[in-house]
């Protein structure tokens, strides 16, 4: 099948001699939608740049539906709706003047830019806001405008570059559940987040960037068959005696009843109670203490940056 | 130009001219209110004891270089601060990434600034026909040489806004360039009346072709080679044109 955007040998170096991408090679399945990881100043934001067409490309190749997007700038920016991460709204427009703008800028026809805007606007709640600027409506409406106004157009391909930063924990949800809408519409989505948990909930597939370079590129699957251990957190009815170990493993406690187990791959978590059990000790509560996402990429970042 | 393009072109242009007619206090009565007080100061106080330049009382010589003085600024103005805003904000990357070509994009600003420009002129020569019973000679020329200065002076803006750093800096070209060059280029005075070093230097100076041919324009006073100053204009905006397509081209100010 047709990959929606293919990323080849792509560099970048900045004026200031930053290198901000190293010989990245990345593809994103038509109709996947695609987490792009990676810590503060990793070079999510750059790659995301260049496929929109905001930062140029020092070296290689990105297309776009198979079609390269320096050759074909207007194919690749009709295919592709952009949610970039920090506000870049006109600010003294209403926020309906914005979609009927950006529906222009696409080719689009005030009549119908004004029925999609009342569709999107209706979807995402800020229908009744549509006569007020963006200074005159929260951070959180504004981010669903931009994802409104990245839609405008039915791009082919949407990508979000944190867009759900700051955005509190209800609507979150309602953004994911609208983003798995959209992809069920045949819409590619390529997302970066901080949240590991986003993409563990909404992604088949993902990349972890880390310094310019690509450290991770697989299916979400194959990242949690990698991982190689996992810290628990247990609650216990007694206390756990300083020393004790099971199976080569030892306890942490952090508070009174509170105890931190890591356990390596291939190790029974069913067991451990068990065995704690046959010395009285009940496990009363247990969680993770990361997501599982998030303990692989502290440690593939953390390789990376020893290696 | 297709149909999509041109939808493109169409809301760019829509989008600059409500952007000044929203802020009409600020965009176009300020250039009212300043000829107002050019024609009253300069025009009736002191123009009636200078007396006639070339045959025509002091106030009707200077109407058209007073005239366009706000087509200039205006114009200029007009784009360097819809595009230097629409950078500081980033929403000039809501037409970035859309695929409109650079050609149209800035094609749309510059348009802009020549309908900006178009409304202080028709404003302040309003104001003129209060002062003189002046007609326009050449209405057709006139109106040529509105759209040919606000052309170059938008165009000259865009650049402007690209190299821009802060708000500050797009106040430097109209402060330090344009409103010497507008009050060297025989505005109040015949370019002969300067020293010689002032007088032949002026060849260099495009705002004395500007008032020069909208004097004739106006008047029907000719004071240089009109076809000389003509060529001069048109070069000036196919070059302006040319770097500031190259730098959209580029990204210059708007990529990283």
């Amino acid at each position: 099948m047709e990959n929606a955007i293919d990323i080849t040998n792509l560099n970048k170096v900045y004026k200031n001699k930053v290198i901000a991408l190293e010989n990245i090679n990345l593809s994103v399945k038509k109709g996947d939608i695609f987490a792009f990881l990676g810590p503060n100043g990793a070079g999510k934001s750059t790659a995301i740049g260049i496929i929109s067409s905001l930062v140029t490309i020092t070296s290689g190749n990105v297309s776009v539906f198979g079609k390269n997007i320096q050759k074909n700038p207007e194919f690749a920016k009709k295919n592709i709706g952009l949610v970039p991460q920090e506000f870049n709204l006109n600010q003294f427009i209403s926020i309906e003047e914005t979609m009927i703008n950006t529906a222009g800028y696409f080719g689009i026809t005030k009549d119908i830019a004004y029925k999609r805007t009342e569709k999107l606007f209706h979807k995402l709640g800020i229908w009744e806001k549509r006569k007020n600027t963006p200074r005159e409506i929260s951070g959180g409406m504004k981010r669903r405008l931009m994802i409104a106004r990245a839609l405008i157009h039915k791009p082919n391909i949407l990508i979000l570059d944190e867009p759900t930063a700051g955005v509190d924990t209800e609507l979150r949800l309602y953004m994911w559940d609208f983003l798995k809408e959209i992809n069920s519409r045949g819409v590619s989505i390529i997302l970066t987040t901080h949240y590991l948990e986003e993409a563990e909930r909404l992604c088949k597939n993902l990349a972890i960037i880390h310094k310019g370079t690509i450290i991770q590129h697989s299916s979400m699957e194959k990242v949690f068959e990698k991982r190689r251990s996992h810290t628990y957190i247990l609650k216990t009815s007694e206390p756990i005696n300083k020393g004790t170990t099971i199976n080569g493993l030892s306890f942490i406690k952090t508070d009174k009843h509170t105890y931190e187990i890591t356990i390596s791959n291939g190790i029974s978590v069913t067991d451990i109670i068990e065995k704690l059990k046959l010395k009285n000790i009940n496990v009363v509560s247990m969680s993770s203490k990361r997501n599982i996402l998030e303990e692989l990429f502290i440690e593939l970042t953390k390789e990376k940056t020893q290696s | 130009m297709n149909y999509e393009v041109f939808i493109g072109f169409k809301t760019i242009v829509v989008k600059e001219t409500l952007r000044f007619a929203r802020i009409w206090i600020q965009t176009i009565l300020p250039s009212v209110i300043t000829i107002f007080l050019y024609i009253t100061i300069f025009g009736n106080f002191i123009g009636e004891r200078i007396g006639t330049i070339k045959d025509f009382s002091y106030v009707d010589y200077i109407i058209p270089g007073l005239i366009i003085m706000p087509i200039i600024t205006n114009s200029y103005m007009n784009v360097v601060g819809s595009f230097y805003s629409a950078r500081f904000q980033k929403s000039v990357e809501e037409v970035l990434v859309s695929p409109v070509p650079n050609y149209i994009i800035l094609l749309g600003y510059i348009t802009g600034g020549v309908l900006r420009a178009f409304c202080v002129g028709a404003a302040v020569y309003f104001v003129t026909t209060y002062f003189t019973e002046l007609k326009i000679s050449n209405l057709g020329f006139t109106l040529i040489m509105t759209f040919l200065t606000a052309f170059l002076f938008s165009t000259a803006g865009f650049i402007n806004a690209v190299y821009a750093k802060s708000f500050d800096d797009i106040n430097i070209i109209p402060t330090f360039v344009l409103a010497p060059l507008t009050y060297l280029g025989g505005t109040f005075y015949p370019i002969e009346a300067l020293p010689v070093f002032w007088k032949e230097a002026s060849i260099f100076n495009p705002i004395a072709h500007l008032v020069s041919t909208f004097r004739y324009g106006f008047l029907n006073l000719v004071e240089t080679d009109l076809t000389l100053s003509l060529l001069i204009i048109i070069s000036l905006i196919v070059i302006l044109f040319l770097i500031a397509l190259t730098l959209l081209s580029k990204g210059i100010g708007v990529k990283n």
